[in-house]
């Protein structure tokens, strides 16, 4: 026991005398999570839309003036030369255009019906999708508002079924009550699986694990003296990104702040466990790097359902999945974080996640006797 | 640039000799497309839907039937209270649920509006989204039909004639894989070359390097050659690779597109080396140069998450991601197949953030060495 207080003095001791390195642990993550929290959001708003205008009309400039006032369109410009559109969409100054014919007016005022023409640059097929989805509605509006206007009085309305759609656990459909929790997981990966990989193998590169070998040390103890200090300060850094979280991005911390706690430190568990069998099996710090970038760090942040569903991959991809501890832990902190739910409603994930780390654990400890031997 | 060449070839020499990092470095960004690529997903299908039905007639169960035949819905439970829908939805064994209310058909015989309840897991806003279009465009659907049915339908007064270009499927692959592309290139072109000076400081080497009798930017160009071929190489396997098994389309023209190529690894190769003339253990600069190049390139660069949608204050800060131009072109290029004229700007950009990069590596690099 004595032997591991002196270990991990030791650790914390070259952390203190590495002078950069302690705002990139705890300045780095805080601002990150603010620049990239505001970024990582799916909503489209403000979709970058030409319209031609062939009818210069009372009615069409109408028209202009509800995408003009629709937050999800920015209207990039009103022309009338059709060759605009391609112009527009190959240069990125519109994703989207809208034809209106030069009969619209005329149309519209007759009860003749007319079609407009929407064209959409599909090489974003998110927004493009949405992006239609919105004009679409925003159109129909328009019609139904002019179908109502022009039903004959006294006639009877048919039965028309109406759908009540409601979001649960975010109501707003804000993108970022979503993406915050994930980009706050992904920080903690990175930094613990930085510190955690680096760990052994510098003492390995710089020749002073040979010192460590003649000391009475047990392996158990070089394993524990590293993650403990490691584990200290990212559990620090749970308590910023989960500080910034909810305060400043005002993502509703609806469950409970321990449990959150708990289940983060067995995160970390699994991240800086994961860094070390890595620092255990690499011969160099460059191996070390580029073993945990390539298959730790990338895996993570595509097969873990940060911003793709795991629904929506292939069969046969699917179950890689579980190889991946955020996978478990992106359900646990968005069911705390949104959705207000406990233990009984995930515990199967904090299972699993606290078997991974536990293996993940034992393994650097079995490997490190050989590195050490 | 006669020693710029003798520091390129120990530089290769050195990589050569460490097979497993050449392997690394040339076939795992492949592997890694080819896992993602298919991971990266966000088509809307199969979402999982718990029925409450308490209406119970034939007109319920078209309703229901419209909803399954949709393709975008799956009927996984059949719950019999609000307590069981709660209860899926908590667990996300459920992500929509359709409540039928009792009396639905009652109230359509007598020309009343009915109102069928659809829940939504909103926590996914951007799937939310699209299943919310999917179920008001269901109902809406089957309302018209009714109605149809029995008055004989007015023409809609305006209708809209949809037109999609370059991805008429809006297939997410296409619009994803090129951002993957991007990606792989960057973070390869960065751990390449990250450690690739801070490693002599480290080392004890760091007084060869001092006293070694070359400008400092020849050193930094022959430090770079090596991992440059390599890079270039990695990338192209990377674009094959997506070409041949994703259906990514080739549409603009080679050179422009080596063009590019070239020049974002360059960026990203002097990304490395920056963070690597700025500190001074390998474990610092690693951390530092993940937090540069993972993160950013994966959300601020337009990848996944649409820049026009971004705050004001934090577009400007994507300005200095060079994935942000190398996406832009490559979309261009490949699925749109435009030319040099409308990228002219991005390929600025991008020359711009490769001479910026370089240069303050051999300044700092310069001073370093005192």
């Amino acid at each position: 026991m004595r032997r591991l207080l002196f270990l991990i003095r030791k650790e914390l001791q070259e952390l203190r005398r590495n002078p950069r390195m302690f705002p990139l642990i705890f300045l780095a993550p805080v601002l990150q999570l603010f620049i990239l929290g505001y970024a990582a959001s799916t909503d489209v708003r403000n979709v970058p839309i030409t319209i031609v205008d062939g009818d210069r009309s009372q009615a069409s400039r109408e028209l202009i003036g509800r995408f003009e006032g629709s937050p999800y369109f920015s209207v990039s410009r009103v022309t009338s030369d059709e060759g605009d559109v391609l112009r527009d969409i190959e240069t990125r100054r519109a994703w989207m255009a809208l034809s209106i014919p030069p009969e619209y007016g005329e149309s519209v005022a007759a009860g003749r019906p007319v079609t407009l023409q929407v064209v959409a640059d599909g090489t974003d097929s998110n927004s493009a999708g949405l992006g239609l989805t919105y004009a679409t509605t925003l159109i129909a509006d328009k019609a139904s508002e002019l179908a109502l206007a022009r039903r004959p009085r006294g006639r009877p309305a048919a039965g028309a079924i109406e759908a009540r759609i409601r979001v649960w656990f975010n109501p707003q459909l804000l993108s970022r009550h979503f993406m915050v929790p994930g980009v706050l997981a992904l920080l903690l990966m990175v930094i613990t699986s930085v510190l955690g990989s680096m760990a052994v193998v510098r003492e390995k590169e710089l020749g002073t694990l040979e010192q460590l070998n003649v000391t009475p040390l047990r392996r158990w103890e070089l394993i524990a003296g590293k993650l403990l200090p490691y584990g200290l300060i990212g559990t620090l850094d749970v308590f910023l990104v989960v500080g910034v979280a909810a305060l400043w991005f005002e993502v509703p911390l609806r469950g409970s702040f321990p449990l959150l706690l708990g289940l983060s430190m067995v995160y970390l568990l699994c991240t800086l466990g994961l860094g070390l069998l890595v620092s255990t099996l690499a011969r160099n710090q460059q191996q070390a790097m580029m073993t945990a970038v390539f298959f730790f760090m990338m895996p993570m942040i595509y097969l873990s359902g940060f911003v793709f569903p795991i629904e929506n991959m292939p069969a046969a991809i699917q179950p890689l999945t579980y190889l991946v501890p955020l996978r478990y832990y992106l359900v646990i902190v968005r069911g705390i974080f949104l959705k207000g739910v406990g233990l009984e409603a995930f515990w199967p994930d904090a299972l699993l996640m606290l078997a991974w780390g536990a293996a993940v654990l034992a393994l650097a400890t079995a490997r490190s006797r050989k590195t050490l031997a | 640039m006669r020693k710029a060449l003798a520091v390129g070839r120990k530089e290769l020499a050195q990589v050569l000799r460490d097979r497993l990092t050449l392997a690394i470095l040339l076939l795992v960004p492949v592997l890694l497309l080819l896992l993602f690529g298919y991971a990266l997903n966000w088509d809307v299908r199969h979402v999982r839907l718990a029925v409450m039905d308490r209406d119970r007639t034939a007109e319920s169960r078209q309703l229901l039937s419209s909803f399954v035949n949709s393709t975008y819905f799956d009927v996984v439970a059949t719950p019999s209270s609000m307590a069981g829908i709660e209860r899926l939805m908590d667990r996300g064994e459920a992500r929509a649920a359709l409540v039928i209310p009792e009396g639905m058909t009652r109230d359509l015989a007598a020309g009343r509006t009915a109102a069928v309840q659809v829940l939504v897991d909103g926590d996914n806003a951007n799937t939310a989204s699209t299943v919310f279009g999917y179920a008001q465009a269901i109902v809406r659907g089957a309302s018209a039909d009714r109605l149809g049915a029995s008055t004989g339908a007015p023409a809609a007064p305006i209708s809209v004639e949809p037109r999609i270009w370059y991805n008429p499927e809006l297939a997410s692959s296409l619009f994803l894989v090129p951002g993957l592309i991007a990606f792989i290139v960057m973070i390869s072109c960065v751990v390449a070359t990250a450690l690739s000076i801070v490693r002599e400081k480290e080392r004890g080497t760091w007084e060869q390097v001092r006293m070694a009798p070359i400008a400092t930017p020849s050193y930094i160009i022959g430090k770079s050659v090596p991992y440059f071929l390599l890079s270039l190489a990695a990338a192209f396997l990377v674009i094959a690779a997506a070409m041949l098994l994703f259906g990514l389309p080739m549409r603009g023209s080679w050179p422009l597109l080596a063009g590019s190529v070239a020049l974002f690894v360059l960026g990203g190769l002097g990304t490395g080396l920056l963070v690597s003339t700025l500190f001074d253990t390998q474990a610092t600069a690693f951390l530092a140069s993940l937090l540069i190049s993972l993160l950013t390139t994966l959300v601020l660069s337009g990848f996944i998450f649409p820049i026009a949608s971004m705050p004001a204050v934090i577009q400007y800060v994507t300005f200095i991601v060079p994935a942000r131009y190398f996406i832009v072109i490559l979309r261009g290029i490949l699925l749109k197949g435009i030319g040099f004229a409308p990228l002219a700007l991005e390929f600025a950009a991008l020359g711009v953030y490769v001479t910026a990069v370089m240069s303050l590596a051999s300044i700092r690099l310069a001073r370093e060495r005192g």
